[in-house]
């Protein structure tokens, strides 16, 4: 097609405009924390919970987590038998108020397993929404851009774990940060913080002399739903087969 | 816990996708399905459904223009939604909903009606009067030519749209077959048949609701049902059904047998939660029924009376069953824990922003926008200042 | 040419097209956050505004940088690896001017029972007791000192 002049001089102009502010959308510069020193993930050690609920506490307290949604939870299991795919288990308001007392030796055993995020290197969550609001950040942590969510709640669909929910009054998604805040000032996160027992414990993967990073390379730790193939960072020490 | 039955993670006992998201993939596969049987036509060469094109074009429309609707009710910030059109996230399917349905509302469903209608527009934007004409006006896109050639190139054109159309419709609705089928993190719907399911189920969803359509706006009208064309239509409606049927029991069939760690939970849940909607509805009501209807109508040789009464039931029954196949999905996927542990409860609210008055308001309003395309475009011939307007 | 004249309204439509294709190029200029993209598909000024959020539970280091007295009691104990806030609370207000918050000493008829009332579902090894039978309903702080709690340790008042 022939452009005539007159179509030529209103077109250019309008194109020039149009790319500059294509361009505009440049990154700034990076700010100083060293991600790429760091790839962090936790350990959780099972025969260690006594189910307290002081990590459900202190975290809803860091982190200002909601009434009725949690960041972080506990549940107590019940196997009472060799059947593991039929256990008894309870989570009252995620265990914040720890649990009932049990006073009857009853067979079988019980223990308490600690829920969180389990930052997923090939997060499911990061894989399915829409718009970029949800990410893994360099460092290794599943974080939530809470300024740029939609809040289609897709993510929570893909989560395998149960470990997001849309904030009821910011009507975003939310969940476990790893504590983002702490432990790029080098802090520990609020549940490892306050566990009395140590049965939390961060753990950066890319540190040599982290003992808990040691821990995992001596002794045999399991993640919740291998088969999901999430790359959770979450280990377990000690978990039953029953856990779901 | 209200509502709960065994256990469930602490942050899965409320539901995040209401029956508006159930809506919304009903609203599409409408579309989608109103499509081809409009592409039967213009494709494929079935004279005998040509009454029903033009109105299964605006079918489409006024449905496709409603169907964001409950997307945007539902978001929790939906003025970000253009965040899906600036950074949209290519590993995402539901990403791909701001392009394909821009796509296919303006590539496709507006350019074929404005090919299709253009002769009439711009001798209504000639012949009306009033305020309406500027709409014609501004539709006409200030060219007057209808000369031969002209229209000769907009059919030409007009037939490599409803070509591109077909798979465009498929990828409308497909995707959100895929928006579901890929959670792998939810084994009622991590499945590759999907996508495949939610497209013929769209299909019959949209013929029906056509031909439904046809029959009661042409009562309205005081004219004359052309029995050829709703025989044709309800003949291609038996048969989509019947691989939509054979699809859904494949499904079915393959979760008995291979019973793996989500089966028995899954199961449970349909024989006691889903029981009504999954059993009753969707597949007895929804699916058995119909097909029964249509497969008489098929084979035995009935007077015209009956097959109409029996192709309004089924077409009914065929909608209420595809809607209930949407609910199951949606509703029944959240219904059950993850951990395999336990089950909660759908409470739909009645006048929340996503309760079951919007939903209502939402269904019907397709059929107003519908009335109003009707009178802008009307599909049939009308006799307007003693001439008759429109064509064909 | 008279196929350009046949077509012309086609040629409209898809200028209307490309116009609003340009309109767009040019609002997501604008629109489009200038840190997108930096690190992957995400806002990548997310990570600092994440990073600011403030810090609730000053952690043990904090706490004994001043109070080394108590840690020196509770180094030699049972409670040596449970931290202060863990008890405590939160007091990041404390460690930043400890004037401006007095830290409440918690309630040890309540505190101590969380952990440490008997149940089958706790760990065997875990010291645990049945609150009624071990004093009668005396508080806990009567004969343990929290910091350290082994009775010969100073506990016994």
């Amino acid at each position: 097609m022939n452009l005539s002049r007159r179509q030529m001089l209103i077109l250019l102009p309008a194109a020039a405009v149009a790319w500059k502010s294509v361009l505009a959308g440049t990154p700034e510069e990076a700010p100083n924390y060293k991600m790429s020193e760091h790839w962090w993930g936790m350990l959780i050690d099972i025969p260690k919970c006594i189910g307290c609920g002081n990590c459900v506490r202190a975290c809803a307290a860091e982190n200002d987590v909601p009434e009725g949604y949690f960041r972080t939870w506990v549940e107590r299991y019940h196997v009472s038998d060799e059947d593991m795919t039929n256990p008894q288990v309870i989570s009252p308001d995620g265990g914040k108020q720890g649990f009932p007392v049990v006073e009857k030796e009853d067979a079988g055993k019980y223990f308490f397993v600690p829920k969180m995020c389990n930052q997923c290197a090939d997060s499911p969550c990061t894989q399915v929404c829409p718009v970029g609001a949800t990410f893994v950040s360099p460092d290794g942590v599943v974080l939530v851009d809470q300024s740029y969510c939609l809040g289609c709640a897709y993510c929570v669909q893909a989560c395998p774990y149960g470990c997001r929910y849309i904030h009821p009054e910011k009507k975003v998604a939310d969940k476990c940060t790893l504590c983002y805040h702490r432990i790029t000032k080098g802090l520990t996160t609020a549940c490892c913080e306050s566990c009395p027992t140590g049965a939390r414990q961060l753990v950066d993967l890319k540190d040599p002399k982290d003992p808990i990073h040691e821990f995992l390379k001596t002794h045999s730790v399991q993640v919740l739903k291998p088969q999901m193939a999430t790359g959770a960072k979450a280990f377990y020490n000690g978990l039953d087969g029953s856990v779901r | 816990m209200n509502g709960v039955e065994g256990f469930m993670y602490p942050n899965e006992v409320g539901l995040q996708w209401s029956v508006l998201i159930v809506l919304y993939p009903f609203i599409t596969g409408l579309v989608a399905g109103a499509f081809i049987l409009a592409s039967l036509e213009r494709v494929f060469r079935v004279e005998a459904v040509k009454p029903t094109y033009r109105l299964a074009l605006l079918t489409a429309l006024s449905f496709l223009l409603v169907a964001p609707l409950p997307l945007q009710l539902h978001l929790g910030h939906p003025e970000r939604s253009p965040e899906m059109y600036f950074t949209p996230h290519s590993t995402s399917a539901m990403a791909m909903f701001g392009y394909v349905y821009l796509w296919y509302l303006m590539a496709v469903l507006v350019l074929e009606i404005w090919l299709d209608y253009r002769r009439d527009i711009v001798l209504l934007s000639q012949t009306t009067k009033g305020p309406v004409r500027w709409i014609y006006r501004l539709m006409t896109l200030g060219s007057s030519n209808i000369s031969e050639r002209s229209l000769h190139i907009d059919e030409r054109v007009g037939w490599v749209v409803t070509l591109i159309g077909i798979p465009s419709a498929f990828l409308l609705h497909g995707y959100v077959g895929f928006i579901f089928g890929s959670i792998k993190a939810n084994p009622w719907w991590s499945s590759p048949l999907m996508p495949v399911v939610f497209i013929f189920s769209a299909m019959v969803s949209g013929v029906a609701g056509v031909m439904l359509l046809y029959m009661a706006i042409t009562k309205i009208r005081k004219q004359l049902i052309d029995m050829h064309c709703v025989d044709t239509i309800a003949m291609y409606l038996f048969y989509i059904f019947i691989i939509d049927f054979s699809l859904e029991m494949l499904d079915l069939i393959h979760r008995v047998y291979e019973a793996d760690e989500s089966f028995r939970s899954l199961n449970f849940m349909v024989h006691t939660k889903l029981y009504f909607s999954h059993i009753v509805v969707q597949i007895f009501l929804g699916t058995v029924t119909p097909l029964i209807l249509l497969f008489v109508t098929q084979v035995v040789k009935l007077p015209e009376i009956v097959r109409k009464r029996m192709y309004v039931t089924a077409g009914c029954l065929a909608l209420v069953g595809i809607f209930a196949m949407r609910w199951n999905v949606v509703i029944g996927g959240q219904l059950f824990s993850k951990s395999f542990l336990g089950y909660t409860t759908y409470k739909m609210d009645l006048v929340t922003r996503e309760g079951s008055l919007v939903a209502v308001a939402l269904s019907l309003l397709p059929l107003l926008f519908l009335w109003a395309l009707v009178k802008l475009l009307p599909p049939w011939p009308t006799e307007r200042n003693g001439q008759a307007v429109t064509g064909d | 040419m008279s196929v350009f004249r046949d077509a012309g309204h086609l040629f409209r439509f898809a200028g209307l097209f490309v116009l609003a294709f340009l309109l767009f190029l040019v609002i997501r200029g604008y629109v489009v956050p200038r840190s997108f993209g930096q690190y992957g598909h995400y806002r990548g000024n997310a990570i600092g505004d994440i990073a600011a959020h403030p810090v609730k539970f000053a952690g043990h280091q904090a706490c004994e940088n001043c109070h080394t007295d108590v840690l020196d009691v509770k180094k030699a104990g049972k409670h040596a690896l449970v931290n202060c806030e863990a008890c405590h609370g939160p007091l990041s207000k404390h460690a930043e001017d400890p004037a401006s918050v007095t830290p409440v000493k918690p309630d040890t008829a309540v505190l101590c029972a969380r952990c440490h009332t008997a149940s089958v579902a706790k760990p065997k090894g875990f010291p645990q007791v049945n609150p009624e039978e071990h004093s009668s309903g005396v508080a806990c702080g009567t004969c343990h000192k929290p910091h350290n709690p082994a009775i010969d340790a100073g506990g016994a008042k």
